[in-house]
């Protein structure tokens, strides 16, 4: 719980997703920031250089993008005595910047901050392996015909094996397993089937079709590229999607028996989610609209093996601090990396086993109405731009709480390594 | 004790002469200056120092150039001839200085002040974008006359020097240092140390190496000479432009003999700018230098006064004056409803930034500062805004009526109207009297020339930050007031009319271009018109004719109502092949009637009189300067009226009598010929 001073979001607004196709997209993670901000900062009464820092979630900026947060305030015009910098927290970088900037401002360090996520997912680098790496080095140090031919015999096919920066990033380098085959352990774990985890994905597709086809998707700035394109909207989604096609696919990480699907599990996207944040005097010397408050955010550890369940270790926490039952929660977004996981999620808290041995409960916790989590789809259908989800299930968060004149709700989500995140935004009602 | 001039010494001996030109803020060469220059060489050889650096003190750059301003007033040869020999006499004896000397340059170092530092043994510039080098003497209808063309060749070797000077072009200091020119270019904290390092360690003097020298031989002279003369022929034809031809010629008789060479080109460079191309082009400079000072306004502050640009409308005109915008250095909000349309736009910037910009750190700050903005987030806080919707009157009063509670009090309220006057378009304003029209030209990027339009209820005031808003953004503002077509249109009407005219009479296109393009037109009317879109052209030509009277040409109506609306369609009066016209060959026994080129120019030339006569403009000047700036009126004629001078207003006016017998009431003279008769 922050003590101290109220953390209000006045604004906020993030980029479409765009589903990784193979190629680099059309947008570095800092593009993304920019294309996010700069109509969010431009309809705000303040000027950028009126915030007192930025501060940005990123897995994996690119290689011009050292301190990525510093990139982006600079480019977003947030003008050079702001200071900005980077957080990382894998799958919650997003949510972990919005933790930062609410500390500060509880604290009083901070009265205007900008924070977000962003993540280009599929301009994940492709690295040159060690051996490669050390030939090139004895290359640079041959200087003569006969040193250089020599190196030049040494050179291998092995040399020339890329490291894809994406999967080593999607694999947990302490318990040695990709983040599918922990959600193929949670399944295993709550007996979750094939069919089930393929009935939560088509619905999380049919919910952001709704979500789309009903305009419920507001925060979302258009992205523009550099040949003449517009993206309008999170380009993931498979309005034709059915139980029969999720079916028919393989699983891709289990390859032999798994359950988890690219079908039931979060796509490889590109976005960015941005949040402004203020205290009280900032809302008052702006005369800033409030959204809502950020009231408590919870981070937790938990065996890599089965980081899927970070939200239930994550969101627990909040619920005893504030004495609030699961149902007391108006709405939940629990990010989707995968439908499995999320599913464990919601098992975990109805097994009186889980809740005792792991959690320390007397009994199950209960269950979540599944119409008030994640009402406009989420990982599943829209992506997962590592970075970047934790900022954006916060913002569209305080969407829904707004829309349906509801008062709170907890955002959470699992995080690669083993860890969970979770953060209690409320809204007065109006 | 010297005006201009300051020498000092420093502990090692080394002098450092400091140019900084009394009471202006750029340096420039003018007579004074030189003798100035000559006497302070003089007592730095005597003192026999180390090492002499020639630097600026100007915080804009090095040396602009010779003094524009004592052009005008020659007009003897031989007094010309005098003058550039002693010119040439100064910059020799600093190039026969027995010590090294070093040019230390930063910002623009052009025309003499590059002969300049070319006369020193080195040259050492800042790598900074704002250093610009080059030799641009050729676009005043001259070429370097105080010793450049001796010395850029044998420095360069003739491909790369003879570019510098007949494109007159400029380049940075890092491609100067690329092509030999410049010793070292460096960032501006090690500018001193490697002045100081070339004097100690003197190394040889760079000079034209291996195949760049061979291009100074001799018998590679006359090849070279020929290609040369032929490549600058596409550009600009000997009968109008002489100087290229006679810097040329210079090199190809005289490259062997350093003396001769001097003395061919200061010959050369007095007869040229005796003649009527040269003082032209010296008119359209200081034509363009009024031009520029209409938006200096009252404070003369040179830090900008404008920020951020909302541009409303991102067609083909919005988009592009909003990337040129960014391209100056403004933030830019570019709103449209349709975010098909604004993608677009994006992409054409995005080729501009590239283009101008080059380095890919400029470009994404360029694209930073250029933001599509769907909801019009940018309107409230935009220091001017810029409405470049469709033209129609309902359409942009509503637009009028939405925006102008939301913007800032204090704003500019801009229309890029091209044909609806002001007062309409303003009666959907609380306070009509701050709408002011900048009527951009397309294409944006190319086009210099602004229009500044004040209808009846424009306040001065704001037409005047309407004009150094102008200036901010590198363009030249012209003032013109709120009639049907404003200035450049309604000229250029009736002569593209006469074109399509003459189309129908069965004249060929390509026979009507070549005779507007050998007056000096840089592009012929038909040609023109298909560039445009004939679709514009009859929209405009419709809402003229509407005011002025004067027929449409039925032809002109076909092609639109048939879709073929010239290049942006694939075909027009011409058909194109992307986007280059196939122009079909003349029949060689083709005869093309013989009062051709004076049925398209007097168009032109009565309309300009009639402008005048109704004060669309303020005076001759200014038209002249909107008419070249705006449709690239052959510039080496000096404007429309000042060609009218020259050829004679009597004479002119009488042509005019005679086709008006023979071809219609079109061509009656306006009455204003009869005060031109008295005044010129």
């Amino acid at each position: 719980m922050y003590s101290g001073r109220t953390v209000y979001v006045i604004d906020g607004s993030r980029t479409p997703f765009l589903k990784a196709r193979g190629k680099p997209g059309p947008f570095a993670a800092s593009d993304l920031a920019v294309a996010a901000g700069r109509p969010l900062l431009a309809r705000q009464p303040f000027s950028p250089t009126d915030f007192d820092e930025v501060i940005l979630g990123c897995v994996n900026p690119g290689p011009d993008e050292a301190n990525i947060g510093r990139v982006a305030s600079l480019r977003l015009g947030c003008g050079k005595q702001t200071p900005a910098w980077t957080v990382q927290r894998n799958c919650a970088s997003g949510m972990q910047s919005l933790d930062c900037a609410a500390r500060n401002i509880a604290s009083g360090q901070s009265d205007l901050v900008l924070a977000g996520g962003t993540e280009a997912m599929s301009h994940a680098p492709v690295l040159l392996n060690a051996a490669m790496v050390g030939w090139l080095s004895d290359w640079a140090r041959a200087k003569t015909l006969p040193a250089r031919l020599q190196t030049l015999g040494r050179l291998r096919p092995g040399h020339l094996k890329p490291v894809i920066g994406l999967l080593r990033g999607l694999r947990d380098p302490v318990v040695g397993l990709s983040m599918g085959q922990t959600a193929e352990n949670l399944a295993h774990r709550f007996g979750i089937s094939r069919a089930t985890m393929d009935g939560f994905a088509l619905e999380s597709h049919q919910r952001l079709a709704q979500a789309q086809d009903n305009g419920r998707l507001d925060e979302i700035e258009n992205l523009y590229d550099h040949k003449g394109n517009a993206f309008e909207h999170d380009d993931g989604l498979r309005r034709e999607s059915s139980l029969e096609q999720l079916a028919k696919l393989r699983p891709v990480f289990d390859r032999s028996f798994g359950h988890v699907t690219a079908g039931n599990s979060a796509q490889v996207t590109d976005g960015c989610a941005w949040l402004i944040l203020a205290s009280e005097d900032a809302v008052q010397r702006h005369q800033l609209p409030v959204m809502g408050r950020i009231l408590d955010a919870q981070w937790a550890g938990l065996d890599p093996a089965q980081m899927g369940l970070g939200p239930v270790h994550a969101s627990t926490p909040i619920l005893q601090r504030h004495s609030l039952g699961l149902g007391d929660i108006d709405y939940w977004e629990i990010n989707e990396a995968f439908a499995a996981q999320v599913l464990a999620c919601l098992a975990a808290w109805q097994d009186s086993d889980y809740c005792r041995d792991e959690l320390g409960l007397d009994g199950p916790l209960g269950d979540i109405d599944p119409t008030r989590l994640n009402v406009d789809g989420g990982g599943v259908s829209l992506g997962h731009p590592v970075g970047a989800s934790g900022a954006r299930i916060v913002l569209h968060l305080l969407h829904v709480l707004a829309r349906n004149q509801a008062q709170r709700g907890i955002a959470t989500l699992c995080i690669g390594g083993g860890q969970g995140g979770a953060m209690l935004v409320a809204r007065d009602t109006d | 004790m010297a005006q201009h001039w300051k020498s000092e010494t420093d502990a090692d001996g080394i002098v450092w002469l400091h140019f900084d030109k009394a009471a202006t803020g750029t340096n420039t060469l003018s007579g004074e200056v030189l003798t100035e220059l000559d006497e302070l060489l003089q007592e730095i050889a005597a003192g026999a120092p180390p090492g002499l650096v020639i630097l600026s003190d100007k915080k804009n750059g090095f040396i602009a150039g010779a003094d524009v301003k004592e052009f005008t007033n020659l007009s003897d040869t031989e007094d010309a001839h005098q003058l550039i020999r002693r010119g040439q006499g100064v910059f020799d004896r600093l190039a026969a200085l027995p010590f090294p000397t070093v040019a230390l340059i930063h910002g623009f170092c052009l025309g003499g002040g590059l002969e300049l530092a070319l006369a020193c043994r080195y040259r050492v510039a800042d790598e900074d974008p704002a250093t610009r080098l080059g030799l641009p003497e050729i676009r005043l209808g001259i070429h370097p006359g105080f010793g450049g063309t001796l010395r850029a060749t044998r420095l360069l070797g003739a491909p790369a020097a003879m570019d510098l000077m007949l494109t007159g072009r400029t380049i940075s200091a890092r491609a100067g240092k690329k092509i030999g020119l410049i010793d070292h270019a460096v960032p501006a904290r090690h500018l001193h140390t490697a002045a100081r390092s070339l004097i100690a360690k003197k190394p040889a003097a760079h000079q034209a190496k291996g195949w760049q020298a061979l291009t100074n031989h001799r018998l590679a002279r006359a090849a070279l000479a020929r290609f040369l003369k032929h490549k600058v022929a596409a550009k600009a034809p000997p009968a109008h432009y002489p100087a290229p031809y006679a810097l040329i010629d210079l090199w190809r008789e005289h490259a062997d003999d350093a003396a001769a060479m001097l003395d061919g080109e200061a010959r050369s460079v007095a007869n040229l700018i005796t003649g009527d191309t040269a003082q032209n082009l010296v008119r359209v400079f200081f034509l363009q230098e009024s031009l520029k000072s209409l938006g200096k306004g009252e404070d003369t502050e040179s830090s900008p006064r404008f920020g951020h640009v909302h541009v409303i409308g991102a067609g083909v005109m919005g988009g592009d004056i909003a990337s040129w915008c960014a391209v100056k250095g403004l933030h830019v909000s570019l709103q449209d409803r349709n975010p098909q349309q604004l993608a677009r736009a994006m992409q054409r910037a995005n080729g501009l930034f590239k283009k101008r910009l080059k380095q890919p750190r400029l470009v994404q700050a360029a694209m930073d500062r250029l933001m599509p903005d769907l909801a019009g987030a940018g309107l409230p806080r935009a220091d001017v805004v810029i409405e470049a919707i469709v033209e129609n009157l309902e359409a942009k009063q509503g637009l009028f009526r939405d925006i102008e509670p939301k913007m800032r009090a204090d704003a500019i309220l801009a229309t890029n109207t091209s044909s609806i006057p002001l007062e309409e378009l303003g009666q959907a304003l609380q306070r009509p009297e701050r709408l002011v029209g900048l009527h951009f030209f397309n294409p944006v990027a190319k086009m210099q020339l602004v229009e500044i339009v004040a209808g009846d209820a424009t306040n001065s005031e704001e037409a005047g930050r309407g004009a150094a808003f102008t200036r901010q953004i590198g363009r030249l503002p012209l003032p013109v007031r709120s009639a049907p077509g404003f200035l450049v249109n309604r000229i250029l009407m009736p002569y593209l009319m006469e074109a399509v005219a003459l189309v129908e009479e069965g004249v060929p296109a390509a026979v009507i271009d070549k005779a507007a393009v050998d007056f000096g037109m840089p592009m012929g009317p038909v040609l023109l018109a298909d560039t445009v879109g004939l679709d514009i052209c009859l929209s405009v030509a419709e809402k003229l004719s509407t005011h002025f009277g004067g027929a449409v040409p039925a032809r002109l109506r076909g092609l639109v109502e048939s879709g073929d609306i010239g290049r942006k369609s694939g075909r027009g009066f011409y058909e194109y092949k992307g986007r280059d016209a196939q122009i079909p060959k003349t029949a060689k026994d083709y005869r093309a009637p013989t009062d051709l080129t004076d049925r398209l120019m007097l168009r032109l030339l009565n309309e300009a009189v009639a402008c005048l006569r109704e004060g669309v403009v303020a005076d001759a000047d200014r038209l002249d300067a909107g008419i070249i700036f705006g449709t690239g009126f052959a510039p080496f004629r000096g404007g429309p009226m000042h060609y009218i001078g020259h050829i004679g207003a009597g004479v002119l006016a009488a042509r005019l009598r005679e086709l008006a017998d023979s071809h219609g009431s079109r061509f009656t003279p306006d009455d204003h010929w009869t005060r031109l008769l008295e005044t010129l």
